[in-house]
Order: C-alpha cells, then sequence, then structure tokens
C-alpha cells in the first residue's frame, strides 16, 4: 500500500503543497514526495517563506485555498 | 460583527489608470498650443507637483479592518482599474510614436515626449508588479503583456521568485546597501535582474524537463514574444526615428525601477537566526511612505512595508503601522533625491543607521566603501 498523500501549507499566503497533486508549473509531477522538493524551495506564491516554514495541514480532502 | 467599512479612496483609485494619460495630455496642449514645454508635462508633474503635493497633504493612517479584507479582495471593481491599466500603458505608447513621427516636434519637445512615455512605461512595470503577485492566471497574464510594453518581462520572473526571497540581504541585486550610490547600485540591480531571472527559468524548466529556450514555456522568453512584434512593427510604421523613441523610452521606464528599488531598501537587513537563514521578512524590512496623494496614483506600491510582509495581499488592503521605517516623502521627491547622492546620504544615513540603533552590523553596507567613509558611519553610529 502507497503511503497517505500529505499536504503542506505556507503560514503566510495559504499557498498548499499537496503530494498528491504536485505543482506542474513548478515542476512537481503529482505525487512528488515532500521529501523530495528541495530545501530552499520558496513558496512560489509569496516568497516570504521557505520549505522549512511550511506547515503540515489536515487530511488530502476539501478545497484548496485560493 | 458586521463588516460596514467603507473604502474612503474607492473612487480614487481610479487615479491610477486615469492620470497615466497624461503624456497624450501634454501632447495634445503642445499641439494646441504649438509651446513645445507641454511635452514635459508629465516630468514637471513627478518631479515639481507631486513632491508638492505630497509635503501640503501629507499622510494617510487608514487602514482596512481585517474583517472587511475579504469583501474588498473580492470586489472586480479594484482589479478592473488595474486590468483597464493594461491598454492604457499600450495606447499611450503607439500614440505617442506615432506623434513623434508624424509632427514636426524639435528636439526639445520630442525629448519631452520622449521621457514622459518612459516615465510611465516605468509605471507599466508599477502595474505589472500588482498583476504579478496575484494568484489567478488571468491576472499573472495580464502582468506578462503590461511588462512587454516596456520590454521587462523579466520582472515577473525575478521579482516574485528572486527579490522576494532575498529582499534586504546582500544576495539581493535589488536592495541597495548604505553608502552606495544610485548609479553603482543601477550596474549590479540591471544585469542581476536578468541573470538571476534566467537561471531561475533555467531551473524550474529543468524540473519540468523543458528546454530553457523554449519562448513558449520561458516566463523570461514569453513577454519577448510581445515586446519584439510591436517594437518592430512601431519601427515599419513610423520609420527610422523610433529606433530613438523606442529605445530611449523603454531606458528610462527601466531607469524608473530602478530608481524604485534602490529606495524601497536602503541599508535594512535581515538578520540570520540560529539555523543560518535570514529571519522572514517583516514590515521594517521596506522603507514606507504612507502619502495620499501618491499612494492613490500608484495603487499603493509605497505601502512597501506590508507588501513586502504579505506580498500577495491587494492593493486596496496594504496597511500602515506604526514604528515602521518611514521615507520623508512620497516616491517623486525620494526619486528625485536619489539621482544626488550627495543629498540622499544627508537625508538617508541617519535614518538608517536610527533603523539600526547606531549598529552598523545589523545594516546591509556596501562592501566596497572608502576608508573615510567607513570612518564617518563609525562615527555616525558612536554619536548616537
Amino acid at each position: 500500500m502507497k503511503p497517505a498523500m500529505a499536504r503542506y501549507q505556507c503560514p503566510g499566503c495559504g499557498y498548499t503543497y499537496d503530494e498528491a497533486r504536485g505543482d506542474a508549473h513548478q515542476g512537481f509531477a503529482p505525487g512528488t514526495p515532500w521529501a523530495q522538493i528541495p530545501a530552499t524551495w520558496p513558496c512560489p506564491d509569496c516568497a516570504v517563506n521557505e520549505k522549512a516554514d511550511f506547515v503540515p495541514v489536515g487530511d488530502a480532502v476539501g478545497a484548496e485555498p485560493r | 460583527m458586521g463588516d460596514r467599512y467603507v473604502d474612503g479612496k474607492r473612487w480614487a483609485w481610479a487615479l491610477s489608470s486615469i492620470w497615466l494619460c497624461l503624456p497624450l495630455v501634454g501632447m495634445a496642449l503642445a499641439s494646441a498650443t504649438g509651446v513645445a514645454a507641454w511635452n514635459w508635462l508629465t516630468l514637471a508633474f513627478w518631479y515639481l507637483i507631486l513632491p508638492i503635493a505630497d509635503y501640503a497633504i501629507g499622510s494617510d493612517g487608514n487602514n482596512p479592518p481585517e474583517a472587511a479584507v475579504a469583501r474588498l479582495d473580492r470586489d472586480p471593481y479594484y482589479r478592473i482599474l488595474t486590468y483597464l491599466t493594461v491598454p492604457v500603458h499600450y495606447t499611450v505608447l503607439v500614440v505617442a510614436a506615432w506623434y513623434v513621427a508624424s509632427h514636426p516636434l524639435g528636439g526639445f519637445g520630442f525629448l519631452g515626449l520622449t521621457l514622459s512615455v518612459g516615465l510611465i512605461n516605468g509605471l507599466a512595470i508599477n502595474t505589472g508588479h500588482e498583476l504579478g503577485h496575484k494568484k489567478t492566471a488571468t491576472e499573472r497574464w495580464l502582468a506578462k503583456i503590461v511588462l512587454a510594453v516596456v520590454g521587462y518581462g523579466h520582472f515577473f520572473v525575478e521579482h516574485n521568485r528572486g527579490h522576494h526571497r532575498d529582499v534586504a540581504t546582500p544576495e539581493d541585486p535589488a536592495s541597495a546597501r548604505l553608502g552606495e550610490t544610485i548609479y553603482r547600485f543601477a550596474l549590479r540591480e540591471l544585469p542581476g535582474a536578468w541573470r538571476r531571472a534566467w537561471s531561475s527559468e533555467a531551473e524550474r524548466l529543468a524540473r519540468r524537463q523543458r528546454s530553457r529556450w523554449s519562448p513558449l514555456h520561458n516566463e523570461v522568453l514569453q513577454p519577448l514574444l510581445i515586446t519584439v512584434p510591436l517594437y518592430a512593427a512601431l519601427v515599419v510604421a513610423f520609420g527610422p526615428i523610433m529606433l530613438v523613441f523606442l529605445p530611449v523610452q523603454a531606458a528610462f521606464g527601466w531607469w524608473q525601477l530602478t530608481t524604485a528599488n534602490f529606495i524601497e531598501h536602503y541599508g535594512l537587513l535581515r538578520q540570520r537566526t540560529g539555523d543560518g537563514r535570514y529571519e522572514r521578512c517583516r514590515p521594517e524590512h521596506s522603507w514606507n511612505a504612507n502619502h495620499i496623494v501618491t499612494n492613490v496614483i500608484l495603487f499603493h506600491l509605497q505601502r512597501h512595508s506590508d507588501h513586502h510582509a504579505n506580498p500577495t495581499r491587494r492593493y486596496q488592503s496594504l496597511r500602515n503601522f506604526d514604528g515602521l521605517p518611514e521615507l520623508p516623502s512620497g516616491y517623486p521627491a525620494m526619486f528625485a533625491l536619489a539621482y544626488l547622492p550627495w543629498a540622499w546620504r544627508r537625508v538617508m544615513d541617519p535614518r538608517v543607521l536610527a533603523w539600526a540603533r547606531s549598529d552598523l552590523s545589523k545594516i546591509n553596507v556596501h562592501p566596497a566603501l572608502s576608508a573615510a567613509r567607513r570612518a564617518r558611519y563609525e562615527r555616525m553610529a558612536a554619536a548616537t
């Protein structure tokens, strides 16, 4: 069984990285795990926060806060 | 809690779009009166009238309450204004291009009109800035389109992903350092923006397994798909005078952005934290100007402290805070001051020292200072 996909949110602007969806524009294919995102990767929407600042959010259900 | 907030500046925001037609007004007045000096109207307005208006009318302490922000953000009126500003920039460029090619202006009138268009199309970068920070695809596309009018499409990449990440650190070519003149800064900032935009796109496209040279995918190249055919068409339509008009207005437009960058973070420095990273950007890492006249004609650009701490916040919702590093005037007067390094340092260096509580190690200091200037800063720090 594959591990559950997690979501991580920028604490400033609300951008959410969802492992199941990835981020096509950033070049992260669907299923790309958080561990594979570069450590210095900045939030693609605000660039104030980096990967280390993101916080895990609940299960990968519900609408993305846009 | 009912949200009954009424935005007192609501209708004034339309000025941010409308005043950009000023080069065409000057042109029409010059044409009607035969007085070539009217072609300089936009420059006179920016460098003389706006500083006086900022001084006379002053500051704006009003903030929308947080309960009103979601409603303000949804209100289509505010974004329609930014959308409408995009064709204004194109109209100013094309009409002025036609005019300089078809009317005997003389060198004086020609220079005034060309620089006026450059100043306004420098503000196309302001329009693109407001649009490019937003999360909707429409606004991001309009940002690229409006940046193309002045040939500065790479700003969309470097500003959002580079400048905002590295702001107020020595790593950022768009954050000026204490003791640096604007002329030296420009030599670092202009090529730095291109270089970093390109490498940022190369890295992103490598992850997407696309060629960095693909003009359809590379966001540095995409706006050039508009700029190059547009400028070529203007040369074909209006003749060789475009070979002077277009580069001069574009260069003066770029210079407006360089000047804005120079004044926005001069000397300010984010400190390193325990994990070796820089602290996150807070409002005190940008110089703020809360002058109402220039804020309502610049989509609140001068409320720069909140913008950098919260870059996706829309212009109508940006806030002022107490205790921010404050510019003594709005951007037009500060632009003029920046061109005179002696005067700039006299006004701004004491403010930087005061911001850092006289601790030079907490300031982004130009590394190539002369020994005399460094000694002067040490004396200034010791005296307070």
